[in-house]
């Protein structure tokens, strides 16, 4: 017999910090993990091969500990001030974006009322962050690299809005787990098209937020060092730059799953798949998204920051705004015509 | 005014120090310091930069980070010890230098190379080509942002640096020629990897173009960037596969052939629009020709000498110098003092993968040269970049340095 354990509202709060706190870490490391063999593998080698013994399994743990031994360095003429709180800005919405997703039915942190206008907020908010570090690093290539992630998140922060409002108007909800729910068939299969159409420009749009090839001007390597984290140094620039890298991957790969793959419903409405927990259903999906993004990653060139503005203001945007012209057409007429 | 004139003035102008009296705070342009440490300037070349934005206002490339005084060097070595010092300037294309330099010396002692030994450098130094194309195609599909390139390009380049360590016994800084041939002859079984790389090497062409040629935003961050005329081509200097992208069909082992050239066939590709798109698809089919060139020479390999045997010149061999007193003779002075070569002055040019590489050789019938002054193609097609990038942005900067191909190494020298 389960004993009866009633908990208080503080505690509560406590339990789910514990949770977040261990969840979001181990996801990063096993996205980062499968970054480095992903990539490897497409490109003919190996990747990391003996730390921790098994693939290198532990190579990111060593990564990390190398990074801990670094010197912390904020340059001379930095504002030292910004330049630290900036890290924050980036790392603690990447935590947040977690809260309200929906891994099994009753398994959410927060099942918010407005999820999805949560999730795009709050996953804006690392910009700012981006801002403060390219700002206060005195450091024109960090300026430039801030000036551009600037750009490049209001060109592509509106796609993804609009994306997300064609499931909020086809499934009529903004909690995710109501979207969840109404999606016996997933946005992706059905309505026809729609969904589909959805899912490509959000995937393309979430690849431009997430600052990742083909869409990584704002921290184009060969162009402008590392943009806005050109001075940070040691873990400053582990959780400013490469863990809400990995970690926004996976929550976009969470979003992407949540909106468009039907989270943790079967990805077909059979009765026999109901037998697997819907968690592990969410975590495939997720995993599939996961790979997407990784998979996009080494095939691509980059673009330039003027075409990328370009493809994002004259095609992603006007065909998204099409498309919820067509999804409202689809709630009000399709409903009885196919009843 | 052309855009090479105005950068041709700016430079005669004095270069930073006329850049700091036009500069005007009101303007509100940035100016930046790309370089000498950066992950795209291939080594260390530094630019100055002044941007309106990310449009590049005004680019002056800086050099000298790399200086390592080697033409300096060879004066304090005797003719065949600046062999070692030379194949270090242009690092990718080892092979050439050291060529252009024997020849060079070869030409001011007036002595002849026997055909195995042309052969055998003509053969090397086209390996070396494709080897340099590789590591270019690597760092530009790098520098656009498409990582898997590099790995695919050092593949290869891994074969045929195996290959030249089996030959040379290194897979850099060979020091494998010699004025009069090549120290050695190729090994035995030299053949096996030399026909494998033939083999894959087409197949593995046609896999970077399917990598890259026809996707579309590669096609989009090339086509009409760092373009550059035929005209500001030969005005600045600019040689190798910048002046045949740009339409000139030129080619020094085609137009004043040399070594082994005049016996082997093979196509110029040349392209019209000059910018980085044309000097990509030039620098693939180059690969191709010389994969061909490679076969041909390997085929048509003679027998015989694989260097000039003249006693003066060539140190004895091993046996020889246990029964020949003569030998021994000649041993310790080629060792101690080395050959003297005739005074005058020459100068020698190859096709070298960025362009034509000269070597201009002054002897004071010494044992050591007198001067030894080098023409780098990396050196002179730099000056280019200014006029490729004007009013450009920083993105496509980078795509014009990659596809310059510039070697830092022999840029300073």
């Amino acid at each position: 017999m389960i004993p009866e354990i009633t908990l208080t509202a503080w505690q509560i709060l406590l339990v789910k910090i514990g949770v977040i706190l261990a969840i979001v870490p181990t996801m990063t490391l096993v996205a980062g993990y499968a970054e480095h063999k992903v990539m490897a593998h497409l490109q003919h080698r190996l990747g990391p091969m003996y730390p921790g013994g098994f693939h290198g399994w532990a190579v990111l743990l060593a990564d990390g500990l190398k990074f801990l031994y670094k010197e912390d360095i904020i340059p001379e003429r930095a504002d030292r001030r910004v330049f630290s709180l900036a890290t924050f800005a980036i790392f603690v919405p990447a935590v947040m974006v977690y809260l309200v997703i929906p891994v099994d039915r009753s398994l959410i942190v927060e099942d918010l009322d407005v999820g999805i206008f949560y999730l795009l907020a709050i996953s804006s908010v690392s910009t700012i962050g981006i801002l403060m570090a390219g700002w206060s690093s005195a450091n024109k290539y960090a300026l430039i690299g801030a000036l551009r992630a600037g750009a490049q998140l209001i060109a592509y922060e509106l796609p993804i809005v609009l994306s997300a409002a064609v499931v909020v108007m086809l499934s009529g909800s903004l909690s995710l787990v109501d979207i969840v729910e109404a999606q016996n068939w997933p946005f992706l299969i059905w309505p026809p098209g729609i969904g589909l159409i959805a899912f490509l420009v959000f995937t393309m749009a979430s690849v431009a937020e997430l600052t990742r090839p083909p869409f990584d001007m704002p921290v184009a390597e060969s162009e402008i060092i590392t943009g806005a984290f050109t001075e940070y140094s040691g873990m400053r620039f582990i959780f400013s730059f490469f863990f809400p890298e990995v970690a926004n991957l996976v929550a976009f790969a969470a979003i992407g799953a949540t909106l468009f793959l039907g989270g943790y419903q079967p990805i077909v409405p059979l009765g026999v798949l109901e037998v697997i927990p819907g968690f592990v259903w969410f975590t495939l999906k997720t995993a599939f998204m996961v790979f997407l993004f990784l998979w996009i990653r080494p095939t691509f060139p980059r673009l330039r920051e003027d075409q990328l503005q370009k493809f994002a203001w004259k095609v992603l945007i006007p065909v998204t705004l099409a498309l919820i012209l067509v999804a409202g057409a689809w709630v009000l007429y399709a409903p009885e015509a196919l009843r | 005014m052309t855009t090479a004139e105005r950068v041709v003035e700016r430079f005669e102008a004095g270069g930073h120090g006329a850049y700091v009296e036009s500069y005007d705070p009101r303007d509100e342009h940035m100016t930046i310091n790309m370089g000498p440490v950066h992950p795209a300037t291939h080594g260390v070349l530094r630019l100055l930069l002044e941007l309106d934005g990310e449009t590049v206002i005004r680019c002056e490339p800086k050099i000298g980070y790399l200086h390592t005084g080697i033409e300096k060097e060879c004066e304090d070595q005797n003719w065949r010890g600046a062999v070692t010092a030379v194949t270090r300037m242009d690092y990718l294309a080892q092979l050439f230098n050291e060529q252009v330099y024997c020849m060079a010396v070869e030409s001011l002692l007036g002595i002849e190379v026997p055909p195995r030994g042309k052969y055998i450098r003509t053969l090397m130094v086209e390996l070396n080509r494709i080897q340099s194309h590789l590591v270019w195609f690597g760092t530009q599909a790098l520098d656009l942002g498409a990582m898997s390139g590099v790995f695919y390009g050092f593949r290869e380049r891994e074969l045929i640096l195996d290959f030249f360590e089996m030959v040379t016994g290194l897979r850099m800084n060979n020091g494998y020629f010699l004025p009069g041939g090549a120290w050695e002859d190729l090994p035995d079984g030299y053949e096996r990897p030399l026909s494998k790389i033939l083999e894959i090497m087409p197949g593995r062409i046609d896999e970077y173009e399917a990598l890259i040629s026809e996707n579309p935003i590669f096609l989009e961050r090339t086509i009409g960037v760092g373009a550059i005329s035929k005209e500001d081509c030969l005005r600045l200097g600019a040689t190798g596969p910048i002046a045949r992208a740009a339409g000139l069909d030129w080619d020094i082992r085609r137009d004043m052939p040399y070594e082994a050239y005049p016996e082997v066939t093979f196509d110029v590709p040349t392209a019209e629009a000059g910018d980085v798109y044309a000097r990509y698809q030039v620098r693939m089919v180059e690969m191709r020709e010389s994969v061909k060139i490679v076969q041909q020479l390997f085929e048509a390999m003679p027998p015989g000498d694989h260097k000039n045997m003249d006693p003066k010149l060539m140190p004895p061999s091993r046996a020889e110098l246990n029964r020949s007193m003569e030998a021994v003779i000649h041993h310790f002075k080629l060792m101690t003092q080395g050959y003297s070569v005739p005074a005058g002055e020459v100068y020698a040019a190859v096709e070298s993968p960025r362009g034509e590489l000269g070597c201009y050789l002054v002897s004071d019938g010494g044992t050591s040269p007198y001067r030894c002054h080098v023409r780098d193609p990396s050196f002179v097609n730099l000056q280019s970049l200014p006029v490729m990038v004007q009013d450009g942005m920083v993105a496509d900067l980078i795509a014009s340095i990659a596809s310059l191909d510039p070697v830092l190494g022999g840029v300073d020298r």
